[in-house]
């Protein structure tokens, strides 16, 4: 079973920084990982790899050190890692991003799962994973928290709201994995020495023969017109007194403002 | 999208004229020729042709030429089990005000088997001018392809400005599929929308809510929006007016069949969904062990409110994950959070802190959650988790 696991790295820290002039975010110089649930994703194709067998390849889009993030992903065991990597790709929206995903998929040669994580901990779109099946015109089930594969069929259980559903479909399928799935491994000592010796593989625009109208800013619909930090909430109050009369003045509080 | 015959390799064999629902291609002087206002787009034709003579290409929708024929704003009515969830009247009184800025008209787009036409009234009485009603027994039960097959089809024939959804499983699960196939620009989650310069202004947090980001889509239409639910309330207009209700049956192709339902798994322990939840009671690991979520439970009870839950509290097993609030869990916001036990990790915070009044009760002074919270408490929630919902009960009687 060929199975692709798309990854983004991401910033690991909560301290982000704006470029003013592209109104963009600048990733350069901040500490970086493997997205967390990207990471759930990496563990559930090693999972069904070891089941049925086959090839797991991870793929990325990224600036050039978004290698270091597919080097985590060959010390946890996966056969390759490969950057997609362009100055034209810049700026790319998840029009853009699933478009040039979906391309590189393509170009590589026969696929029969893609894994991405449910969403990235920085942009928090869930957007990217359905773009791609989009562009594939492949089926896409969501918010998996347990999946088997049968023969040429995908059976996966879907985390809503209140319920649980399991369906079923026909492989090639993409899906995205929530973090209840399963527990990443941890990289182990060979991997990391495997890791540290990889060459990873990087593909330019021309190389997965993307068009020029969909990649980066171009392919882009969306644009940020601002970035600003969130208000403080203020106006925080701490209540004070004997515990009865602090409850009594919650409630009062809650019926002041309509709740019940 | 746009589609195209490739005249070299037609050969004029009528395949794609059978082929196509719409009856919108015809054959003049041996060579198939496409209707495009009659034509949806929806690709039967290309699978027909024999000789890859038609050509379909996803581009972007609208451009800045074409942009005025895009009209009027359009919300998914969200409804499951043949019941509109709350978010879509919440869109719809939103919508209501911005149709107002852009003075157009505000419609529903509801899917579902033909039973679902019951529901119609309802969109018409929290604002809706218009409703397209979409139904085909294979929409009953939500699944991505089918439902994304008739959306788009009414999206390329009614051309609308702006489409809402609700930022649900669901809604997030569509609206990324719908805005690759019909071109259009999508913004996820949003917390705050305002119409400047005719373009839609979509504010949402990202990096766990440490940014808040302003995007807009200048170009390309519609402008597509995933928006929090409980963000915006919903509230019935005074004298409803009986809308107009354009039905349509979409054209399904066996390709949008592929996913089956084989189960739905019930839990038990959801009483009240949380994203539709007004009022939230969540417990931290400050709880101890599985059975004191039993505080929780009755405070949320007299509350008439939904429990949530610490991500530490579901790894260790003391509630099942549908309860679990925060960036693995569910992103929330109602009108009342109250955090018992829970310390307030930015994962936590980010999954709730666009609550409107949040309560918290921690035994610790310097817990992160204090810094969110519109009222604290610092003392042990074993004490005054069970005296709130005593005093509660007397207050309800």
């Amino acid at each position: 079973m060929e199975i692709f696991v798309c990854i983004k790295q991401v910033p690991d820290t909560t301290e982000v920084r704006i470029n003013p002039e592209t109104n963009t975010l600048i990733r350069e110089g901040v500490p970086s990982i493997v997205n967390p649930f990207d990471e759930n994703a990496v563990e559930a194709a090693l999972q069904l790899k070891e089941k049925h067998g086959g090839k797991v390849t991870v793929i990325t889009m990224g600036p050039p050190q978004a290698k270091e993030a597919l080097k985590t992903t060959i010390a946890m065991g996966v056969d390759e890692a490969i950057l997609v990597s362009d100055r034209a790709f810049a700026g790319s929206d998840t029009w853009a991003t699933s478009y040039t995903l979906s391309q590189t998929i393509k170009k590589l040669g026969k696929y029969d799962l893609i894994i991405c994580g449910k969403q990235a901990i920085d942009g928090d779109t869930a957007q990217v994973g359905p773009g791609i099946a989009e562009w594939l015109g492949i089926p896409q089930l969501t918010f998996v928290v347990k999946a088997e594969v049968n023969g040429t069929k995908l059976i996966a259980e879907r985390m809503l709201e209140e319920v649980n559903e399991i369906v079923e479909c026909p492989l090639p399928a993409v899906m995205t994995v929530v973090k209840q799935m399963n527990v990443p491994r941890l990289p182990s000592l060979k991997g990391m020495m495997k890791a540290k010796k990889a060459e990873i593989k990087t593909l330019s625009a021309s190389d997965i023969e993307a068009d020029a109208v969909n990649i980066g800013l171009n392919g882009s619909p969306t644009n940020v017109v601002k970035i600003f930090t969130p208000p403080p909430k203020g106006g925080g109050e701490t209540l004070s007194g004997e515990p009865d009369e602090i409850v009594d003045k919650l409630i009062a509080k809650i019926k002041e403002r309509k709740i019940i | 999208m746009s589609i195209k015959i490739l005249l070299d390799k037609c050969t004029g064999c009528t395949l794609c004229v059978k082929a196509c629902p719409f009856a919108a291609i015809k054959i003049i002087n041996r060579l198939a020729v496409i209707d495009l206002d009659t034509c949806t787009l929806c690709g039967a034709c290309v699978e027909s042709c024999k000789f890859n003579a038609i050509e379909l290409k996803k581009e972007l929708g609208g451009s800045d030429h074409d942009l005025s024929h895009f009209k009027g704003i359009w919300v998914f009515a969200e409804q499951r089990e043949g019941k509109i969830q709350s978010v879509a009247y919440e869109l719809l009184t939103e919508g209501k005000k911005l149709a107002g800025d852009l003075k157009t008209e505000l419609s529903a787009v509801l899917c579902g088997d033909p039973t679902i036409e019951e529901e119609v009234e309802h969109l018409f009485s929290y604002g809706a001018d218009k409703v397209y009603l979409v139904t085909h027994p294979e929409l009953k039960h939500y699944h991505t392809a089918p439902y994304a097959r008739a959306i788009a089809e009414a999206i390329t024939k009614y051309k609308p400005e702006i489409m809402l959804l609700g930022a649900t499983t669901l809604g997030r699960d569509l609206a990324a599929r719908l805005a690759i196939r019909v071109g259009a620009g999508l913004t996820a989650d949003c917390t705050g929308l305002a119409i400047e310069n005719r373009l839609l202004q979509q504010t949402r947090p990202a990096f766990g809510g440490n940014i808040m980001a302003t995007i807009q889509t200048p170009k390309h239409r519609p402008q597509m929006a995933t928006v929090r639910p409980k963000v915006f309330k919903k509230i019935k207009v005074e004298s409803p007016k009986k809308g107009v209700v354009i039905k349509f049956t979409p054209a399904l192709r066996p390709e949008d069949l592929l996913v089956k339902l084989l189960e739905i798994v019930e839990d038990e322990s959801v009483k009240i969904n949380l994203a539709e939840a007004e009022i939230i009671v969540s417990g931290g690991r400050g709880l101890g062990e599985a059975k004191n979520f039993k505080l929780i439970e009755e405070l949320a009870a007299v509350l008439g409110g939904a429990v949530g839950a610490s991500r530490a509290t579901v790894d260790a097993g003391w509630i099942s994950a549908h309860h679990q609030v925060g960036q693995t869990g569910k992103t929330v916001s109602p009108k009342l959070y109250i955090a018992c036990g829970i310390a307030g990790k930015i994962q936590h915070l980010a999954g709730m802190q666009s609550s409107d009044t949040i309560v918290a009760i921690n035994k610790d002074p310097d817990a992160p959650i204090f810094k969110v919270a519109t009222y604290g408490i610092v003392g042990d929630l074993f004490e005054y988790v069970p005296l709130l919902t005593r005093k509660l009960q007397e207050f309800r009687g």
